[in-house]
């Protein structure tokens, strides 16, 4: 029998395709990847509610403005969730703030690209959310508990997002031409990023082996992009909008699209802080979190007075 | 004046008052002091779109000229907006942004009460969605009234010194001109007027129990009904307009 607080049972419980929970043993690497993993998708929803602010108060239609404004406040909820489903973890949330704003902790890298036209606000939810569901549907059966139930609740509504997203770019692609440039535009500048938030290619993935031994990760990088660009191509014809790659090509063969090369100095550059956007997201992010320092010390002292005085009173 | 007509620019009004709220409102996303106030901003901001979307598209109705509530959101100028000046008023800091709602959601709160029995029956459902929502925004305005009023010395001073900025904002709640006045003999508006002694003992029950001052009487603004606004109105519509404006022909 095995030690219930030895790798070699845990390991086992993963294999026979167990959920962990909190409170069970876990070896320090697994509990540290899933800090890692699960916080950049926490940090990852909070800073993409800024890209997709941009455009509230600028919304072309009341109704518009409302799906934007809905949507923004699921993706703060998401970050809520999963804040708390890192913390069951052990590390609390005004940690993991700081560890997101000394840098130490990463979001996705997509989000430090601009939101220029409003066709953007359909590219986002169309092919940003749109590569976030391939990669969270797939996370519905990661092993750690919490994240996985995290991720049934998320995937709901990120479907919903995309639809929205699609919906946008369709709409402008049977729109005027001013429309149709500003969505081919849009779709250009998204298309690549949208590729690389899979991350790189398996054969240079250093914790791949790790998260895929441990099922935290159930299938790679290039399996879950290829599955992304295999759905997204015919939604992109069919509305008539320009895949921005001279090469891909439908492999007869294996029934999949192949591409050009993804130019992966782009993707380090940009997580390495040179995206146009990475300091103003992170600047942004801070600078609200210290002017409301006042705020939070005022909830807590209140909070501590009141306490008090209840106390007395029993 | 028809009904018809006076019940047109009644509505008008309350649907700008929500528009322009929702506007400001919706500028704090991603601003909040706490991630959970974010949502709850963004929340009443979503509110305040509905409620807009809903009053424009009656007036729609009721104007007759197969405008949308769009058309009538995006593409009318600062004198035909007749939204209560406090509701354009900047953000400011926090303390500013839960002044604005106290103010606002106390009278809401009453004021839908009222219109909720109006003989206009677009106009009382309405007002019956409005108040579910009021409630809680109203809730949300004295819980926060209170954490800061009687929190540190910093957030005490700040929201007292927001609260006697918005005063001179608050007296164009309760005007009554003549469009009021004839939909009120019709039971379709409410008697704004006879709400402000309720508004001033509950702003004064709260304010107290925030041990925080009610604000001195001042000279009170005013100018909304008839299209006269702050400078800030401009630049909230040259914003929120701007997309219809530069491509008019476009559909969204």
């Amino acid at each position: 029998m095995h030690n219930e607080h030895s790798d070699a049972h845990f390991q086992s419980r993963i294999d026979s395709g167990e959920h962990i929970e909190a409170k069970d043993y876990m070896p320090e690497g697994y509990r540290k990847h899933l800090i890692r993993q699960m916080s950049q998708h926490a940090h990852s929803e909070v800073i993409g509610m800024q890209p997709e602010g941009n455009w509230i108060t600028r919304a072309p239609s009341l109704r518009a403005k409302q799906i934007l404004l809905a949507k923004i406040q699921d993706e703060g909820g998401h970050g809520l969730y999963l804040y708390s489903a890192v913390e069951t973890l052990g590390v609390s949330r005004a940690e993991l703030i700081e560890q997101l704003q000394s840098g130490k902790a990463k979001y996705s890298s997509i989000f430090n690209y601009p939101a220029l036209n409003w066709a953007d606000i359909g590219a986002i939810g169309w092919l940003v959310d749109g590569a976030a569901i391939v990669n969270q549907v797939s996370l519905q059966r990661t092993s750690y508990g919490p994240y996985s139930r995290a991720m049934v609740r998320i995937c709901k509504e990120e479907s919903f997002h995309q639809r929205q997203g699609y919906e946008i770019m369709t709409t402008m692609m049977r729109g005027t031409k001013d429309q149709k440039a500003m969505a081919q535009d849009a779709m250009n500048r998204w298309w690549w990023p949208a590729l690389m938030m899979f991350g790189p290619h398996d054969s240079d993935s250093p914790r791949s082996s790790d998260a895929v031994k441990w099922k935290i990760k159930r299938e790679t990088n290039d399996e879950l992009r290829q599955k992304f660009i295999d759905k997204t191509i015919p939604q992109a014809e069919l509305i008539g909008l320009t895949i921005p790659d001279k090469n891909f090509k439908l492999d007869e063969k294996t029934g999949h699209y192949t591409l050009s090369p993804i130019n992966w100095d782009e993707f380090h550059r940009v997580i390495a802080g040179h995206g146009p956007c990475n300091k103003q997201r992170l600047e942004h992010h801070i600078k609200y979190h210290e002017q409301g320092a006042w705020v939070r010390e005022a909830a807590e002292a209140y909070k501590i007075k009141h306490s008090k005085k209840e106390l007395q009173t029993v | 004046m028809t009904t018809k007509e006076a019940t047109y620019n009644y509505v008008i009004r309350l649907g700008d008052n929500a528009l322009i709220l929702g506007h400001r409102l919706s500028e704090l996303c991603s601003r909040g002091p706490i991630l959970e106030e974010d949502l709850a901003l963004t929340n009443i901001a979503l509110d305040m779109i509905g409620r807009a979307q809903a009053l424009l598209k009656y007036a729609a109705e009721l104007e007759g000229k197969a405008n949308t509530e769009d058309d009538i959101a995006y593409r009318r100028a600062e004198i035909n907006y007749h939204n209560y000046l406090i509701t354009e008023q900047p953000n400011g800091d926090f303390a500013n942004v839960i002044a604005r709602q106290l103010f606002i959601s106390v009278y809401e709160y009453l004021f839908f009460s009222e219109l909720e029995n109006s003989k206009d029956e677009t106009l009382s459902a309405i007002a019956k969605k409005a108040i579910k929502e009021v409630k809680y925004h109203k809730q949300h305005a004295i819980d926060w009234t209170l954490r800061l009023g009687d929190g540190t010395a910093e957030s005490h001073k700040r929201l007292q010194k927001a609260l006697n900025d918005l005063w001179m904002y608050t007296g164009e709640l309760f005007e009554m001109d003549n469009i009021d006045t004839y939909l009120l003999h019709q039971h379709i508006a409410v008697d704004a007027m006879a709400l402000k002694t309720k508004w001033q003992s509950e702003i004064d029950r709260i304010l107290t129990e925030a041990t925080l001052s009610v604000p001195e009487d001042t000279y009170m603004q005013t100018g909304s009904k008839k299209g006269i606004h702050t400078e800030n109105l401009g630049h909230i519509l040259s914003e929120m307009q701007y997309l219809q404006r530069a491509y008019p022909d476009a559909k969204w």
